[in-house]
C-alpha cells in the first residue's frame, strides 16, 4: 500500500500569552499515524481533543513543535507547501466562509486560476467537477441562494477541479442540516467509488465514522486508539466516557442487555441486530 | 425598509441591456455622467430625460419598482429643488408670501438640477440593476488594466471588491439575525435620547465585527490553502467578450452628445 | 401562557421586486406548559414562524395571540416589549449575540433592558452560571475568551436571565459535539420541569422531538400540516415522508422488527429506552410460553 500522509511523533503547543512557557498546553502530544492511498480515515474526538489542530498540521497551516508531518512521502515544509497543497483539497466547516467566488462556477475555478491553469482546460475541469458533485444546474447561482449542503458540494467541486490525491473534510458536515449532511456524505461515497479518492474526515458524525475504513480517536491531544470502526466501537464504554456517541444498534444492544435479553455479539448496524433478534428470540 | 431599496442591487434578466459587456456599460455611464453637464436648456434636459426613459424601457425594468425603490432618493431630489427655490434670487419674482419669495431663475435651476440628479441616479441604477456586481468588477478590472504600469494594484482592488460584494448579503443576513437576537433580549433601537440610541447600537456592532473578523480569517485560510498567492501567474476564468452591440452603445453615446450639443443654447 | 396562531401569513419584502411568501395560512395552538417541537424540512417556514412568537415579525395576514396580547399586521411596536420579556428566544448559534466586556454584564443585558434592578440581575447571572455548569470564575472574563461550548451556555444564560415563561429554542445544539448536545438538551428538559416553562423547540432531530416534547407541529412549504402528540405524528411515517421528514431511529427499527414478525408492538417506541423495554417485554412473553 502506498503511503499518502503520515505523522511521526508530532507534538504541538499553541503559544499562550498569559501563561509562562513552562505550562504550555499540548494541543497534540506524540501523535503518529499513517494514511494509505485510497483509504477513508475518520478522525474523531470531542471539541478540544486536538483533532482540529491535527487538521491544521496536515495542511501546513501550522508546523509541529517536534516530530514530522509527511505528505506524499516528503516532509511538509515551507519550500514544498504550495506544490503539496495543489495536490490536495480541503473543505472546512463553515460553508459561507470558504466560498470565495461570486457564483458557483467562479468559486470552483478559484484554485485553478491560482494555479495558472489555461482557460480552456479550466472551463472543462469546472464543468466536470460540478457534474461530479451534481451541481451542474447551478453554475451561475450566487452563494446566498444555495443551501449549506449545496455550498459544501461546491467546495468539494472546487477541490476536485484540481484533481487532488487527497481530500480533507475538516468538520465539513457539522453545520449542515440532516439533508445537507446526507448530500455531502453521498457525494464522498460516490467519489470514492468512482475515482478511489483518499479521504480524511474530521467529524462528530457517526454515519461518517461507520463509512470510514479506519478511525483515529483523539483525546486530550493524544491518539487514544486507531482501527476499523468495528474494532473501535468494541470499546463502547471507553468512547462514551470521552464524550463520543455510539451507533444506534450498539446503544440498543446495550439497553437490551441491561433489561436481561441475551445477545451474542456487539452489533454495529441495525440489520445485524434485527437478524440476531429474529434468529434467537422471535423465530422460535 | 432596507430590503426594498434597489439602489446597488442586481435583478437578473435577459434584456439587451443585461446582455451588454460590462465594459461598454461602465464606459457609457462614466461618459454619460460628464455629458449630463452639457444640458442647459429645456430642450436638452428633455432629451436627457427622454433618453433615460428609453434606456429603462430597453432594460425592461418595471417603473413601479423603480419609483418604490428610489423613494429615499426622491426625498433628496425634492430637498435640492426646495433649496434652489428658496435661495436663488435672480430673475422675476413669481410668487411672494410674507418673507418667502420665489424667483423665476430659482424655479428653473431647481427643476434642472433635480432632473440632472434624477437622471444620474436612474442611469446608474439601471447599470447596477442589469449588471451583476461581479461583471462590474470584471469590467472595472479590465478597464483599469493599463494603470497597472503605474503600480496601481488593480488585481488586488478588483478581488477586494468582488469579495466585499460577495459578502454583502451574508453580512446583511448576519446583521438581521443579531438585531433580532438583541431585540429579543429587550434591546430597543427606536426610542430614547440620541445618546441612548447610539449606545443601543453597540450590542449590534460588536458581534457584527467579531463575526466579520472571524469570517475574514476563515476566508483568508480557505484562499491560502486553495493556492492563492496574489495576481502573479494567475489565469482568469471569466472572459469578457466585446460584441457589435457594445460598439453600438458607444455610437449611441456619440449620437446623444451630438443631439445635446445641437439643442443646447 | 397559551400561544395561538390563526391563519397567519407572512410576505418577506412586501411590495418590492424581491417579495416572497414565507408563510401561508398557519393555524396552530401551543398550550401553556407544553413542550412543543416544531419540525419541518429546511425552508418549510419554521424559522419564520419562530420570529412571530415574540413579535420580531408581525404577520402580514392573520392573528398571533400570545397570552393576552394579540399581534396583527397593524400592531404597534410598543406593545411588543412586554411580549418579548414573556417569550425568550435562544437563536441558532446564540453565542453570536455576545458583545459585553464580561460574561456577567452580558447575562445582565436582557434583565436590565426589561427593567430588572441591577442587584437582582447580578444575582441571577451568578445563579445561572452555576445552573449551566460553568465555573464561577467565568463571570469576570470576556465572553470571547471562552470555548465554543461555554460561549453557547453564556448566551443561553443571557436569555434565561430575564425569566421568560415561554422559551423558544432554535436548533440549540447545532454544531456541538455529542456530549455537549446531550447536556444542553437535558438542561432544557430540567428547566421545563422545574420552572414550569412553556418550551418550543425547533429541530431537525426527530429523536429529540420524540424524546423531549409532548406536542409536535409539522411545517411544510410555509404552512402547518400536522399537529399532535409524538405518538400521533410519528405513527404517520408515510405522511411525514411526503413532507420530506423521517421518524426517529427507534421507530424505524421497531417497524423493521414488526414487519419481520407480522405483529405490532403495544406502543410506539419513541426512544431507545422505550424500544429496549418493549422488545425485552415481548421476548420475555415469548419465552414464558415456549412452543
Amino acid at each position: 500500500m502506498k503511503e499518502i500522509a503520515s505523522m511521526h511523533h508530532v507534538t504541538f503547543s499553541y503559544d499562550t500569552e498569559e501563561e509562562s512557557s513552562q505550562i504550555q498546553i499540548k494541543a497534540l502530544d506524540d501523535v503518529s499515524f499513517t494514511l494509505y492511498e485510497g483509504e477513508w480515515l475518520a478522525v474523531v474526538g470531542h471539541n478540544g481533543s486536538g483533532k482540529s489542530t491535527l487538521a491544521k498540521l496536515l495542511i501546513g497551516l501550522l508546523f509541529p513543535s517536534t516530530g514530522e508531518v509527511n505528505l506524499f512521502l516528503e516532509p511538509l515544509s515551507d519550500a514544498n507547501l504550495w506544490e503539496t497543497r495543489s495536490r490536495m483539497g480541503i473543505v472546512f466547516q463553515n460553508p459561507d466562509n470558504q466560498f470565495v467566488g461570486s457564483t458557483v462556477q467562479d468559486d470552483v475555478a478559484f484554485a485553478l486560476e491560482n494555479n495558472g491553469v489555461p482557460h480552456e482546460m479550466m472551463v472543462k475541469r469546472v464543468r466536470e467537477a460540478l457534474e461530479q458533485v451534481k451541481m451542474s444546474g447551478y453554475v451561475n447561482h450566487e452563494p446566498h441562494h444555495l443551501s449549506g449542503g449545496q455550498k459544501q458540494r461546491v467546495a468539494i467541486a472546487g477541490a476536485l477541479a484540481l484533481q487532488p490525491e487527497l481530500l480533507i473534510l475538516d468538520e465539513a458536515t457539522s453545520m449542515l442540516d440532516p439533508q445537507g449532511r446526507e448530500e455531502v456524505i453521498e457525494i464522498v461515497k460516490k467519489l470514492r467509488g468512482e475515482i478511489g479518492l483518499t479521504v480524511v474526515s474530521i467529524t462528530h458524525d457517526l454515519e461518517e465514522v461507520l463509512l470510514a475504513d479506519r478511525v483515529l480517536v483523539m483525546n486530550e491531544g493524544k491518539v487514544l486508539m486507531m482501527g476499523t470502526p468495528q474494532e473501535i466501537f468494541q470499546k463502547g464504554k471507553e468512547l462514551e466516557s470521552i464524550g463520543l456517541d455510539l451507533p444506534f444498534a450498539l446503544r440498543v444492544s446495550e439497553l437490551l442487555r441491561e433489561s436481561g435479553v441475551e445477545l451474542q455479539g456487539n452489533h454495529m448496524t441495525e440489520e445485524e441486530l434485527v437478524n440476531e433478534l429474529w434468529t434467537f428470540h422471535f423465530s422460535k | 425598509m432596507l430590503e426594498k431599496m434597489i439602489i446597488g442591487r442586481y435583478i437578473p434578466g435577459t434584456s439587451i441591456v443585461h446582455r451588454l459587456d460590462p465594459r461598454s456599460k461602465l464606459l457609457f455611464v462614466f461618459l454619460f455622467i460628464i455629458a449630463v453637464f452639457l444640458a442647459n436648456n429645456v430642450a436638452s434636459y428633455a432629451v436627457l430625460l427622454g433618453f433615460t426613459v428609453f434606456v429603462i424601457a430597453l432594460a425592461r425594468i418595471k417603473p413601479y419598482f423603480l419609483v418604490n425603490g428610489l423613494k429615499p432618493v426622491l426625498f433628496l431630489i425634492i430637498f435640492t429643488l426646495l433649496l434652489h427655490l428658496f435661495f436663488t434670487r435672480e430673475g422675476v419674482i413669481l410668487f411672494e408670501w410674507k418673507f418667502i419669495k420665489i424667483y423665476e431663475e430659482g424655479l428653473r435651476m431647481g427643476i434642472f438640477i433635480s432632473i440632472r440628479f434624477l437622471v444620474l441616479v436612474l442611469i446608474t441604477t439601471v447599470l447596477t440593476l442589469t449588471t451583476s456586481p461581479i461583471s462590474i468588477t470584471d469590467g472595472l478590472e479590465t478597464l483599469l488594466n493599463p494603470f497597472k504600469k503605474l503600480k496601481l494594484p488593480v488585481h488586488e482592488l478588483a478581488l477586494m471588491m468582488s469579495i466585499s460584494l460577495r459578502f454583502i448579503p451574508t453580512l446583511m443576513d448576519e446583521t438581521d439575525k443579531i438585531l433580532k437576537a438583541q431585540l429579543a433580549r429587550g434591546s430597543d433601537l427606536s426610542t430614547g435620547s440620541i445618546k441612548e440610541r447610539i449606545q443601543a447600537v453597540i450590542p449590534l456592532l460588536v458581534p457584527l465585527f467579531v463575526s466579520a473578523f472571524k469570517r475574514a480569517e476563515d476566508l483568508a485560510v480557505a484562499m491560502e490553502v486553495r493556492g492563492y498567492r496574489g495576481g502573479e501567474g494567475r489565469t482568469r476564468f471569466r472572459q469578457l467578450s466585446w460584441q457589435k452591440k457594445d460598439t453600438a452603445v458607444l455610437i449611441t453615446f456619440i449620437v446623444l452628445v451630438a443631439v445635446l450639443a445641437w439643442v443646447r443654447k | 401562557m397559551d400561544i395561538s396562531l390563526q391563519q397567519v401569513g407572512y410576505l418577506y419584502a412586501k411590495d418590492s421586486p424581491f417579495e416572497k411568501r414565507a408563510l401561508q395560512d398557519v393555524t396552530a395552538t401551543i398550550p401553556s406548559g407544553s413542550y412543543t417541537s416544531i419540525i419541518g424540512h429546511t425552508g418549510s417556514g419554521k424559522s419564520t414562524l419562530l420570529l412571530h412568537l415574540n413579535g420580531l415579525l408581525k404577520p402580514s395576514e392573520g392573528v398571533v395571540s400570545i397570552g393576552n396580547t394579540t399581534i396583527q399586521a397593524q400592531t404597534k411596536g410598543k406593545q411588543l416589549k412586554d411580549v418579548r420579556q414573556q417569550v425568550g428566544i435562544v437563536f441558532q448559534f446564540p453565542e453570536h449575540q455576545l458583545f459585553e466586556e464580561t460574561v456577567e454584564k452580558d447575562i445582565m443585558f436582557g434583565p436590565l433592558n426589561f427593567g430588572v434592578p441591577k442587584e437582582i440581575a447580578r444575582d441571577r447571572a451568578h445563579e445561572l452560571v452555576k445552573l449551566l455548569g460553568l465555573p464561577e470564575g467565568v463571570l469576570q472574563k470576556s465572553p470571547f475568551e471562552l470555548s465554543g461550548g461555554q460561549m453557547r451556555r453564556v448566551a443561553i444564560a443571557g436569555v434565561l436571565a430575564f425569566k421568560p415563561s415561554v422559551l423558544v429554542l432554535d436548533e440549540p445544539t447545532a454544531g456541538l459535539d455529542p456530549r455537549g448536545r446531550k447536556e444542553i438538551m437535558e438542561l432544557f428538559h430540567r428547566l421545563h420541569e422545574t420552572e414550569k416553562l412553556t418550551t418550543i423547540l425547533v429541530t431537525h432531530s426527530m429523536e429529540d422531538a420524540a424524546r423531549y416534547s409532548d406536542r409536535i407541529l409539522v411545517m411544510h412549504e410555509g404552512t402547518s400540516v400536522m399537529e399532535g402528540t409524538p405518538e400521533e405524528v410519528f405513527n404517520q411515517a408515510e405522511q411525514l415522508e411526503s413532507y420530506r421528514l423521517g421518524v426517529p431511529r427507534s421507530v424505524r427499527f421497531q417497524r423493521k422488527i414488526e414487519n419481520m414478525m407480522g405483529q405490532r408492538l403495544d406502543r410506539l417506541a419513541l426512544t431507545e429506552e422505550m424500544l429496549a423495554h418493549e422488545l425485552s417485554a415481548l421476548i420475555a412473553r415469548k419465552e414464558d410460553r415456549p412452543c
